[in-house]
């Protein structure tokens, strides 16, 4: 019983360090189905997660902070929107911007808040559920975040694939002039897609600060934001993949800490090396096969579109 | 009234040269908004962060050595981009460089000549080289993204400087700090400059400067990386290898940012430390960006970029602001590059009546 206990431990940690990527990739992908690449993600989960910590520092309030984040989020990326959207700036340049711009607003304003403790979200044990051997401690002891990141991650494949919308977004994404000829504005749906991954980013973010180490650091986010656009390609663009993979990371993440705890006498060094290296060994497997990442690449993916060009 | 954007037939030439002092300017105006919101005297401000770091001889050579790691990392950066090369993982082929360079330093310690220097430029330069061939072949082989393969190797380069500074290279008369020993004094760049740090690293980037405008201005290589990147059907039709051109741009520019890593930890630090670059290889992406992708516009980016290091050291010492506002500062920077280069392309019209408006379809 208490290896089990052990192995339900482990795999609910995979949960819990896994959801900040599952939010922040579940983001990216709806945006880059519209046919926007954003690079931002990470510094804009850093400007969500200092947001986030200080408004739970003023207020008190976990919920009001992750209410923050998301804000926070949402107009990192209308920064992104606005000059990818309107000024059809080069959507790589404009997401390091965003991050570079992200990282160093994220270290001014957080600042006087380095150190300072607050009381996270905590877990809310779903009734009833939470008591079943096994699924109970491993899916129904989390925190609200844990639960919302599986809603979403439902209601954006239902989204994507069952609605009208959805298969307008993908349209956009696959060819904004024939979406343009028939009549959508492309502009409007990849602003919207942009908004909706930001405020995901803005909640990864928070995960971060108020969930996982309930603190601030600079540069807490360590590259999450980056494997999270990553998971997005090893998923080629379908959400269970990037539910799985992000979970998966979870895993590795889980694992590494072990790995340090139980020492083996490998460098504390070393071992953090691992989530980066798996994070390209599985971007090489994947992308071995050419076809499958054309195919399921949005055809329009990094491209600006003006009406009259 | 509305305002619409109409695509140039050519783009404007007076623009291209405008549109980065159009975005400089508006860094200015936004950084006098920021301390006028900080409640500092804004004039005093921009005073500390833009002329004061520049009035005394020893601010000058700070001004030139922090110029140099951006310089060379960005000209390497900004030929892979020209060719659609997106390596963004400068900084850990800049950490390899020098974890590459400072090792034969300290594996010759004692027992070092003249020759020492020159062996470590190489190294570092291999080092950097290696790094960002990693990309390079996972790209033309594996066809995995570079962006995302670059950017994560930087973390990893980061955590085995992490690993050699705190275990095997540690000085074992550093008490215990994660530092390794000095180099000796042939493993250091001279100085140039009494009174002064500016050293022969700075001669080194403008040799770089000149052979890369060189390359990208007269060779046929720099050329065809050129073609691959504006037109990349014209140069599948020409018979250019597009996997021979991510190579060549990885090896460039992995080469030019370890050569900048070298010549920081032997120019300016003496040793290896945890940290050994506050992210020149990041704002170097800016700098290439600033600088047009061209050589002569990479020199004076840098340079600004550089300023604003300095003005952030300025800001904190003598304004006791937090030097994250030079992050702040070079994000906006190169926002205000990218919207501004608008310009270029698209000519910006005022749509005044309803008719005009009907004229030019849905805005």
């Amino acid at each position: 019983m208490d290896g089990l206990d052990t192995v339900i431990a482990v795999l609910a940690g995979a949960i819990r360090a896994g959801t900040p990527l599952a939010l922040a990739a579940l983001g990216e992908l709806v945006t880059e189905r519209s046919g926007v690449l954003n690079l931002g993600v990470e510094g804009t989960m850093l400007v969500g997660a200092v947001t986030g910590f200080i408004a739970t520092v003023i207020t008190g309030s976990p919920h009001v902070g992750v209410l923050a984040a998301c804000l926070a989020g949402v107009a990192m990326s209308l920064v992104f929107a606005v000059l990818t959207q309107f000024l059809l700036t080069n959507q790589v340049a404009t997401g390091l911007a965003l991050t570079i711009f992200g990282i160093g607003l994220s270290a001014f304003v957080g600042l006087g808040y380095i150190g300072t403790p607050i009381d996270g979200l905590r877990p809310v044990p779903v009734p009833v559920l939470a008591d079943i051997p096994v699924l109970g401690p491993l899916l129904f002891r989390h925190d609200l975040l844990i639960y919302l990141s599986i809603v979403l991650f439902a209601a954006i494949a239902w989204f994507l694939h069952r609605t009208r919308s959805g298969l307008v977004l993908r349209a956009v994404g696959e060819s904004h002039d024939a979406a343009h000829a028939i009549g959508y504005s492309v502009v409007r749906v990849r602003i919207l897609a942009i908004v909706f991954g930001g405020a995901m980013s803005g909640l990864a973010g928070a995960y971060l600060s108020l969930v996982y180490t309930p603190q601030w650091a600079e540069n807490m986010t360590a590259g999450r934001g980056w494997i999270a656009v990553a998971l997005v390609v090893f998923a080629t663009w379908r959400p269970f993949p990037v539910m799985a993979g992000a979970w998966l990371f979870g895993g590795i993440t889980i694992l590494s800490l072990h790995i340090q705890a139980i020492g083996f006498g490998v460098s504390s060094h070393l071992v953090a090396t691992l989530p980066y290296l798996a994070t390209v060994l599985v971007l090489a497997l994947i992308s071995r096969d050419a076809m499958r990442i054309r195919l399921n690449a949005p055809a329009c993916l990094g491209k600006p579109f003006h009406p009259a060009a | 009234m509305l305002l619409r954007l109409e695509p140039r037939p050519v783009s404007s030439r007076g623009m291209q040269y405008a549109s980065p002092v159009i975005a400089a300017a508006l860094t200015v105006l936004a950084g006098l908004i920021l301390f006028s919101a900080l409640g500092r005297d804004p004039l005093v401000a921009l005073y500390t962060f833009f002329v004061h770091p520049l009035t005394s001889l020893y601010g000058l050579g700070e001004w030139a050595i922090k110029a140099t790691p951006l310089l060379l990392c960005a000209l390497g950066l900004a030929i892979g981009f020209r060719g659609n090369v997106w390596n963004i993982g400068a900084e850990g082929q800049l950490t390899m460089g020098a974890i590459a360079g400072g090792g034969v330093a300290l594996a010759f310690w004692g027992s070092e000549g003249p020759w020492l220097l020159p062996l470590m430029l190489v190294a570092g330069a291999l080092g950097g080289m290696a790094w960002g061939l990693v990309p390079a072949i996972l790209k033309t082989r594996c066809n995995a993204n570079e962006i995302l393969t670059s950017l994560m190797l930087s973390y990893v380069a980061v955590h085995v400087l992490g690993h050699l500074v705190h275990g095997p290279w540690r000085s074992p008369e550093g008490f215990n700090f994660p530092e390794t020993r000095m180099f000796g004094e042939y493993g250091l760049m001279p100085v140039l400059v009494s009174g002064t740090r500016l050293h022969l690293g700075v001669i080194i980037a403008l040799i770089a400067l000149a052979i890369g405008w060189v390359y990208v201005a007269r060779t046929f290589s720099g050329f065809r990386i050129a073609v691959v990147g504006k037109a990349p059907a014209a140069a599948a039709y020409a018979g250019y290898s597009r996997n021979r051109v991510v190579v060549a741009s990885f090896l460039i520019s992995g080469g030019l940012a370890g050569l900048a890593g070298i010549v920081e930890v032997s120019g300016t630090i003496g040793q290896l430390q945890p940290l050994i670059s506050p992210g020149y290889g990041f704002a170097a992406i800016i700098v290439a960006f600033l600088g047009r992708l061209h050589p002569f516009g990479i020199l004076l980016a840098s340079l600004l970029m550089s300023l604003m290091y300095l003005g952030g050291e300025a800001l904190q010492i003598r304004l006791n602001l937090p030097p994250a506002v030079t992050g702040m500062f070079q994000g906006l920077l190169l926002f205000f590059v990218l919207g501004s280069d608008v310009l270029v392309r698209y000519r910006i019209r005022l749509l005044r009546t309803g008719r005009e408006v009907e004229a030019h379809g849905r805005p």
